[in-house]
């Protein structure tokens, strides 16, 4: 019996799929160390709350410092009256260094930079610095992109303690209370989300990519030149990609268990049944995208096609919740979304199979149905 | 020699858009014969054996491979054919062993013939070479050591030394002349070496633009075309080789 096994064409086509695999350096850093790396990276961004430093450019010295017998500037008054410290910088400006200290949210302290006009706009061009402060006739003027969240965020910290310096004491009035429920940490968001993100890419540079440099080489021609069924060629090769699949997701998984204590609130057997049809849904459209081009170059195009809006879109590392309103039920659609979706309601949400019967049908069927017809126009020759 | 037809190629004719690759060809060939299709890039040699192989399907005419259509024997055709394809590269990671046992096991063939298979193309010594790593020449021998895995009852083969330097084209004649010593199999070779058809090829089907201008043995085609260039041109020597009688017939050299 195993010898009947070993010598069949289905184990040696499954033999070459590993062995082309594991031998392939690329592959193994691109789908393993690189998810981890991502999340490593993100996760500490994201989810370590550290103190921060927030830089703020203040257009003209003199609001840092005054001549000798002039007034001091509103801004030098509350920098002094909270005993910034104001010093100068390696670049010959002066900076003044505003400690706000919080046991909650995380110490942070502000940089209130002498900058001109020009450098300012240089610096916020590359990120350095959100908000510009300058003062006129007396009155402090806030410049910043008011679409952009945290220049919001700034001003609205920096004007409160401009007008209340008591909050730089005790920058709470109110009381806060962390909540430190499972499942809400922003790498509780992520982990799902590259793993299936990991799904998507490995099909289709995984069985795509492969099936079309297979046709260019002229290899699939030479294989189907043997008795070979040409059902177990890609069976073999998505059983492989499928089976690469479960071992960079669980990879992921221990690690991000490991280092960030994720863990999954919902049924383990379940998230493994959607697991598996998610990757059937993905490795059909794999197979459909590669039915009939034999070059790379427009393999490489239609890969990206469907990748592109499904990475942007899917809510893959932020909520698809941000998107107009109007996009929401056509990205929800998608089935990055839904595969992204249903594998964060068993990880952060407690779903077992009641909850995914439906989705994991959905993906199936979409698995099946972009599988039969890629079989259909499948050029083989 | 067994004088009985393994391939019979009746009127056929190819055409992609408005190229006529195959204009009207037939042939046959014998049990055990070795046929070289002659001519220069684009004479349509490729899309003739491609249609042998099964792998292209004429546009009229037919193609019986021991008696039998494609259609329908396809499963039993594909078991007594080995062919080994222009420019094949096969799995850049897979040892050289490794891409005879995967080869193998589409004819449900062991170990034991892959060995011996390694032996007869002279790879022995790179059985755990990576494919990536082969010469051109080795590339070629694995391509014919895939070839000729299933012992085929008829060999087709693509080119199968172009690109290859002097050294590595005589080795795999070497094999291709072992071959007719030790085996019955029927070959059709297509080449643009006027050397290569006349050192292995029993019958030479000279080839241009889709048709057969001259076929028969060396000696026969030599024979016969000073004769038919007499009547016509003002040429009257015999040709001396296979180079010099497509000059006659074409005005152009073979690797033109």
């Amino acid at each position: 019996m195993i010898n009947r096994i070993t010598n069949s064409q289905l184990w040696h086509l499954i033999l070459a799929n590993v062995r082309e695999l594991i031998r392939e350096p690329a592959v193994l850093f691109w789908g393993i160390a690189f998810p981890i790396l991502m999340s490593l990276g993100l996760g500490v961004a994201f989810t370590k709350k550290k103190d921060v430093t927030v830089m703020v450019a203040v257009i003209g010295r003199e609001h840092l410092v005054h001549a000798p017998g002039d007034s001091a500037s509103v801004i030098q008054y509350f920098l002094e009256k909270n005993r910034a410290v104001i010093k100068p910088d390696k670049d010959g400006s002066l900076a003044g260094e505003l400690k706000v200290a919080d046991e909650k949210l995380g110490g942070t302290t502000y940089i209130f930079k002498d900058l001109n006009w020009k450098q300012a706009m240089v610096s916020l061009k590359r990120g350095n610095l959100n908000l510009v402060m300058d003062e006129i006739k007396g009155k402090v003027v806030y410049k910043f992109d008011p679409m952009n969240p945290d220049a919001q965020l700034t001003y609205l910290k920096i004007s409160k303690m401009m007008k209340d310096p008591e909050l730089i004491i005790r920058p709470s009035g109110s009381e806060i209370i962390p909540l430190d429920v499972t499942g809400t940490r922003y790498i509780d968001f992520l982990v799902p989300g590259l793993i299936c993100m990991g799904v998507m890419m490995s099909c289709m540079w995984g069985v795509s990519y492969d099936i079309i440099e297979k046709r260019s080489k002229k290899l699939l021609r030479r294989m189907v030149a043997t008795p070979m069924k040409h059902s177990n060629f890609l069976v073999a090769l998505i059983t492989v990609r499928i089976a690469m699949n479960f071992v960079e997701a669980g990879l992921l998984f221990l690690f991000s268990w490991m280092v960030f204590n994720i863990t999954i609130q919902g049924s383990v057997p379940a998230l493994i049944l959607f697991f598996t049809t998610g990757n059937i849904a993905f490795a059909g459209i794999a197979v459909f995208l590669s039915s009939h081009t034999s070059k790379t170059e427009i393999g490489n195009g239609l890969i990206n096609l469907v990748n592109m809006p499904m990475m942007v879109l899917s809510g893959i590392f932020f909520s698809y919740h941000n998107f107009p309103s109007w996009s929401i039920p056509a990205i929800q659609k998608f089935p990055l979304t839904m595969l992204a979706d249903g594998v964060r309601s068993i990880f952060i949400e407690g779903a077992g199979f009641r909850e995914i019967l439906i989705p994991s049908a959905i993906m199936l069927s979409i698995g099946l149905v972009f599988f039969i017809s890629g079989l259909k126009i499948f050029k083989w020759h | 020699m067994n004088q009985e037809a393994v391939i019979k190629v009746i009127n056929v004719q190819k055409s992609f858009k408005a190229v006529h690759a195959v204009r009207g060809m037939s042939l046959e060939i014998l049990n055990g014969q070795f046929i070289a299709l002659l001519g220069p890039n684009g004479a349509g040699k490729t899309t003739m054996v491609e249609m042998i192989e099964g792998i292209q399907k004429p546009d009229s005419g037919e193609i019986l491979i021991m008696g039998k259509h494609w259609k329908g024997n396809e499963k039993e055709l594909r078991r007594i054919i080995g062919l080994s394809l222009q420019e094949t590269r096969f799995i850049d990671k897979l040892r050289v062993c490794e891409t005879l046992r995967l080869f193998g096991s589409f004819f449900s063939l062991g170990p034991q013939r892959c060995s011996e298979v390694m032996e007869l193309v002279g790879l022995e010594e790179k059985k755990d070479a990576y494919v990536v790593n082969l010469s051109g020449g080795q590339r070629q021998k694995l391509a014919l050591g895939v070839a000729l895995l299933n012992k085929p009852r008829i060999l087709l083969l693509d080119e199968p030394t172009t690109g290859l330097d002097p050294q590595a084209r005589r080795e795999v004649w070497m094999i291709l002349k072992k071959l007719k010593d030790e085996s019955s199999t029927s070959l059709i070779l297509t080449t643009h070496y006027m050397e290569e058809a006349e050192q292995l090829c029993d019958y030479i089907v000279i080839m241009d633009h889709g048709t057969i201008l001259k076929e028969g043995t060396l000696q026969d085609l030599l024979g016969k075309s000073s004769a038919d260039i007499e009547k016509k041109d003002e040429y009257t020597g015999p040709p001396r080789n296979l180079d010099e009688l497509f000059i006659e017939l074409t005005g152009r050299h073979l690797n033109e």
